[in-house]
């Protein structure tokens, strides 16, 4: 077991390292391997007509002109152990963990992520929430009344849910509930810290826009275990039993259509938590997302190399952890 | 099935199967599962072996290195006198030919996109033989061979029951006319009335092309009556082999006694006569077997030479012979058979 | 309770008999009387059971044989009601201890079902649950049945049960997993959750089925005596004749959803009266027999249960039905009992014919 759960944490942490090392491949040595010279590519990190010296200098910054396994080292070292870049006469230093320099806005990227974080995980924390009750809910009485009028009309429901674009149903909602009738007017970001309710309030369209997709899945998936589940001889051992219908629903059946979905679960949100790229710039929330985008837009590498590396880092880690919770949960995985 | 005194098609020496065991940070090899740990044995041309024993005894394990499906750790298996131990794939291509293997479930071991003639013809076109008549015309009298209809040819799987099914299954194993059948667990998964109508067929098969079998099953009653050797597995070894009769008349291994009890027999009045000798626990796992006569930890005649010095196998009667310190049905007085 | 139980019925004293008269239930412990299930699929009507009756006393072990699908194991969750879904079609009565269940309220065959009766299946291993401990599954058939208790009480309950049915270390084993038994253990577990509430009827669907004759040979021999401490009816259910010839005081031959022969186990097996049965023995390889030279099968496969032939369902198969004028493919046999006591059959054959073939035919090839 707990060799187990130390042989994932190193391939997690060994996972990690190839990430970054793909992600700054993509972003360094593509361009190199098509053909752009270090000065061209350093010309990206200062936004148009920059200044030889300017170029020089980022050139120098970004060690274009050393190899390539040492930029990356430099990179990776800068994570763990801070980094300091020359601009000009200039010195800026950036903290642990340093994630680059954007040459664009002059600033260290991480602190500017650190601060946009929050939003990204109230929106998908909150969504969460939401998508894991009504799927699951929804899901279990579906299955349970398989054929019902409830089951087809939810899961007609359902397959709409997958299948409309999220810019598609977050740009309905606003249309209908912030301009038509403005129930939740003049949306804009509120720190929990500052106005719990107002945060509450701002935030509920973004929500269920993003959970409509969610619970969606997660309906159709838990119908699914369900049907699976209760198909299964331990559970007409559980009815044999003389079990009520709902201990024998909720304590046999459930209990195992979970399962599988805790690990979607997990890696959904880990992905979410990386930029709920979509739902953040619908509803202009200001979070990883949306920085992401922006990065994209203004073509700013070291923030793209940032928001890039985190989004592994949450994806990785939702899978570690998902990956112990099911020997947690599983005993025939954990006595192996 | 006349017992003939036909040479070994097969022999199998000493043959030893390990699965490694791999486990913690390094994914190191920390045991293995003994699945099969040296068997002697040979089979006759125009016999059938028949080989029982327990759950997990290793007698799949057997079958498969047989056809070699697996990759025997150690020992030697002969065929028609030659070393087919570790011929790679490409070797062992016209061996294919001559050995062939019919599979316990007849519901997974037939692809169900494929229909009858595509699956029984399959072995004829990867082999690239040459029919008479064409493929079609061999297929649809290996069905009737089979005991299934010629208009078969063109219906899949589904659309039969599990004996017709198995017949598909020894159809395909017969389509390039093989000199030696590995039969695992041929009826296991049907019902009586279907099951003689199977164990017929086969009889009849090997009356009628010569065939030899080797016969996996644990059901002493089915092993009986297809035999003329059979062999008692126990933990990855041969603790009792002999000639049918002389087997089931007088076996000789505890083990084998214990077996035979244990099988509950359809006659209600014998029922209060029977002596059942009752097994107690369950087989100990083959990753860490018993040491030296590996039946002891169950055994009712264990004594201490049985914890400490192996059982040589000993041929007490003529053709019987057994794995025991202390025999059962066998006076110890009485001169064993010609060492 | 509207049915009063009659006094012994000595005219039918062994179980076994036909019930064929209306109205209250005759003494017998459990009497299944003209039980019909039928599921509605895609495909047509499958009549799973179809007109099954028998009955049987306390204390007493009934086998009911037959092949796949021949209805067996929905004959037996039937009793159970456990045929919940919409497509089944249960009809008939089931008379457990005076009480009708067909038609009785869910609820109340809920409360009897793991009390009064209870059930173990063929595969020990799916049917327990994967993610609860074999302590936890006994402990809650016995808490939902006594909400009182205690879980320490459970508990001990729950050990008792196991060391009962002869688990090594059972204060020890009570919290392992069930894969961490081995196949015999686990149906001992099963066979621990079953008895945990004491039920008078105990009904076991191929319960050795999965398992290895060492280990069928002791439980078989576990069945045979929680039987006798508890004086328990038990119905076994087995495609197995050795099994039933091993553990039964009488049988059921089913075939196709129906009763083609019932009666006391050794009068069944010395002297059978229906082709069908007569096919099933001569079919059977024996251990305890030289070998003969071929064996016997029944030709042909068991019928779709969506297209039961009309008449007697067997005679596409038996190699007698062209003695009875036609009468086996149009007219359906009933049950009716033959001169030895409680043993009945349902074959259009005079009992005369019967005798004729059974010794004649049948007798020297067993
Ligand atoms: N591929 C494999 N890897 C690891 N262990 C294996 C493998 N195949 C078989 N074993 C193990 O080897 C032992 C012998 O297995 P085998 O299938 O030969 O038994 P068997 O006698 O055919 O049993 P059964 O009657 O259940 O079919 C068992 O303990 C089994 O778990
Ligand atoms: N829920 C169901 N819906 C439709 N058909 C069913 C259902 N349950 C059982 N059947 C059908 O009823 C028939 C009898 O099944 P049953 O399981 O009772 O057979 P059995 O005698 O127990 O056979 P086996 O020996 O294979 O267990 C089969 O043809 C089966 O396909
Ligand atoms: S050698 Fe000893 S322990 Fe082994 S079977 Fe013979 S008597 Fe039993
Ligand atoms: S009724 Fe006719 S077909 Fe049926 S078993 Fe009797 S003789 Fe055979
Ligand atoms: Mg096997
Ligand atoms: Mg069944």
């Amino acid at each position: 077991m707990t060799a187990y759960i130390v042989r994932r944490v190193i391939a997690a942490i060994i996972l990690l390292i190839v990430v970054t090392m793909i992600t700054f491949a993509i972003f360094f040595l593509v361009p190199r391997l098509a053909g752009e010279t270090s000065t061209q590519l350093a010309a990206q990190y200062v936004g148009r007509d920059p200044s030889p010296d300017a170029l020089a200098a980022v050139q120098k910054n970004l060690g274009f002109d050393q190899p390539l396994y040492q930029q990356w080292w430099e990179f990776a070292h800068g994570i763990v152990a801070g980094r300091t870049f020359r601009y000009g006469p200039d010195a800026s230093v950036c903290h642990v963990p340093c994630f680059g320099y954007s040459f664009k806005s002059h600033l260290p990227v991480w602190p500017e992520i650190t601060s946009r974080l929050p939003v990204t995980i109230s929106l998908a924390a909150g969504a969460a929430v939401i998508w894991v009750i009504t799927g699951v809910a929804i899901g279990v009485l579906s299955a349970l009344k398989r054929g019902s009028v409830f089951d087809r009309f939810s899961m007609g429901l359902a397959l709409a849910g997958v299948s409309l674009p999220i810019f598609f149903t977050a740009l309905l909602s606003l249309a209908l509930f912030s301009y038509k009738w403005p129930v939740f007017p003049n949306l804009q970001y509120v720190p929990i810290t500052q106005n719990p309710v107002l945060w509450a309030k701002n935030l509920v369209l973004p929500w269920i826009t993003l959970a409509f997709l969610y619970s969606a899945l997660y309906a159709r998936l838990t119908r699914a275990g369900m049907l699976e589940t209760m198909s299964e001889d331990y559970i007409r051992t559980a009815r044999a039993k003389g079990l009520p219908e709902r201990q024998v629903v909720i304590r046999h059946g459930l209990r195992s259509a979970l399962t599988p979905i805790i690990t979607i679960f997990g890696l959904d949100l880990g992905l979410l938590l990386g930029g709920a790229v979509l739902t953040e710039t619908a509803f202009s929330l200001p979070g990883v997302g949306q920085y992401a985008v922006e990065a994209i837009t203004d073509n700013d590498l070291p923030k793209i190399m940032a928001v890039t590396t985190l989004a592994a880092f949450f994806i990785v880690v939702a899978n570690l952890v998902v990956d112990v919770l099911y020997v947690a949960v599983d005993p025939r995985v954990r006595y192996r | 099935m006349a017992t003939t005194d036909g040479e070994a098609l097969l022999q199998v020496d000493a043959l030893v199967k390990h699965f490694p065991i791999r486990k913690g940070l390094l994914q190191r090899q920390v045991g293995a599962v003994r699945a099969v740990d040296g068997v002697d044995f040979s089979v006759r041309a125009g016999e059938t072996l028949g080989v029982v024993g327990e759950s997990g005894c290793g007698k799949t394990t057997t079958g498969r290195l047989l056809v070699r499906l697996l990759e025997p750790t150690d020992g030697r298996i002969r065929f028609e006198g030659r070393d087919i131990t570790h011929l790679g794939t490409g070797a062992m291509r016209p061996l294919r030919r001559d050995i062939q293997m019919i599979f316990q479930d007849p519901y997974s071991s037939l692809n169900p996109r494929h229909t009858v003639g595509t699956i029984v013809g399959a072995p004829l076109k990867l082999q690239g033989v040459k029919t008479d008549q064409g493929v079609k015309k061999s297929v649809q009298e290996l069905l009737e061979l089979c005991g299934l209809s010629p208009e078969h040819y063109n219906r899949y799987p589904h659309e039969f029951s599990g004996g017709q099914r198995q017949r598909i299954g020894i159809a395909r194993a017969l389509a390039l006319r093989p000199k030696l059948i590995v039969a695992d667990e041929p009826v296991s998964a049907l019902d009586v009335s279907i099951q003689a109508q199977v164990v017929n067929l086969l009889d009849d098969l090997q009356d009628e092309l010569g065939l030899t079998y080797v016969i996996i099953a644990h059901d002493l009653s089915v092993v009986r009556h297809v035999s003329d050797r059979v062999a008692v597995m126990y933990l990855g070894k041969i603790v009792e082999l002999g000639d049918r009769d002389s087997l089931y008349r007088a076996p000789l291994h505890p083990y084998t006694v214990a077996l035979m009890s244990a099988v509950p027999v359809p006659d209600p009045t014998r029922k209060e006569q029977r002596e059942r000798i009752l097994l107690t626990g369950d087989v100990p796992s083959p990753v860490k077997p018993p040491p030296a006569c590996r039946f002891h930890t169950r055994c009712w005649k264990a004594q201490d030479i049985c914890r400490e010095v192996e059982p040589p196998i000993r041929e007490l009667r003529t053709g019987h012979a057994v794995a025991c310190h202390f025999p059962e049905n066998f006076d110890a007085a009485e001169p064993p058979a010609a060492a | 309770m509207k049915h009063l139980p009659l006094g012994p019925n000595h005219l039918h004293g062994r179980s076994g008999t036909t019930v064929t008269a209306e109205g209250p239930p005759d003494s017998a412990f459990l009497s299944v009387r003209d039980l019909r299930i039928h599921f509605a699929t895609d495909d047509g009507l499958v009549r799973a059971v179809d007109g099954l009756s028998f009955r049987l006393d306390r204390g007493r072990t009934l086998g009911i044989v037959g092949e796949s699908g021949s209805g067996k194991s929905v004959t037996s969750l039937g009793i159970m009601g456990l045929h919940r879904s919409a497509r089944a079609r249960v009809s008939g009565e089931v008379w457990l201890d005076g009480e009708e269940l067909v038609a009785a309220d869910p609820e109340r065959v809920r409360q009897l079902r793991g009390r009064k009766m209870a059930m173990i299946f063929q595969d020990p291993l799916t049917a327990m649950h994967p993610f609860y401990s074999v302590g936890q599954q006994i402990m809650e058939a016995y808490r939902v049945h006594h909400p009182d208790a205690h879980r320490k009480e459970a508990r001990a309950r729950a050990v008792e049960m196991l060391t009962r049915v002869g688990i090594p270390q059972p204060d020890r084993r009570v919290d392992d997993y069930p894969h961490q038994f081995s196949g015999g253990m686990r149906q001992r577990a099963m066979i621990a959750m079953a008895l945990v509430n004491d039920p008078d009827l105990l009904i076991a669907d191929e319960p050795t089925t999965a398992l290895d004759v060492t280990v069928q040979a002791q439980i078989l021999d576990l069945i045979r005596d929680l039987q006798r401490e508890t004086g328990s009816a038990v119905v076994i259910i087995t495609h197995d004749l050795g099994v039933v010839a091993e553990i039964a005081d009488d049988i059921l031959v089913m075939y196709a959803g129906r009763c083609m022969e019932n009666g006391p186990a050794e009068d069944v097996f010395t002297h059978p009266q229906h082709p069908y049965t007569w096919g099933l023995l001569a079919s059977m390889p024996r251990i305890n027999r030289e070998r003969k030279e071929r064996l016997l099968p029944i030709e042909g496969n068991p019928p779709s249960l969506i297209r039961v032939p009309p008449g007697c369902p067997f005679h596409p198969r038996c190699r007698y039905a062209q003695l009875t004028d036609g009468r086996s493919e149009t007219e359906v046999p009933s049950l009716v009992p033959t001169d030895s006591p409680g043993h009945s059959v349902a074959c259009h054959l005079t009992p005369e014919e019967r005798r004729r073939i059974f010794t004649e035919e049948i007798a020297p090839g067993l």
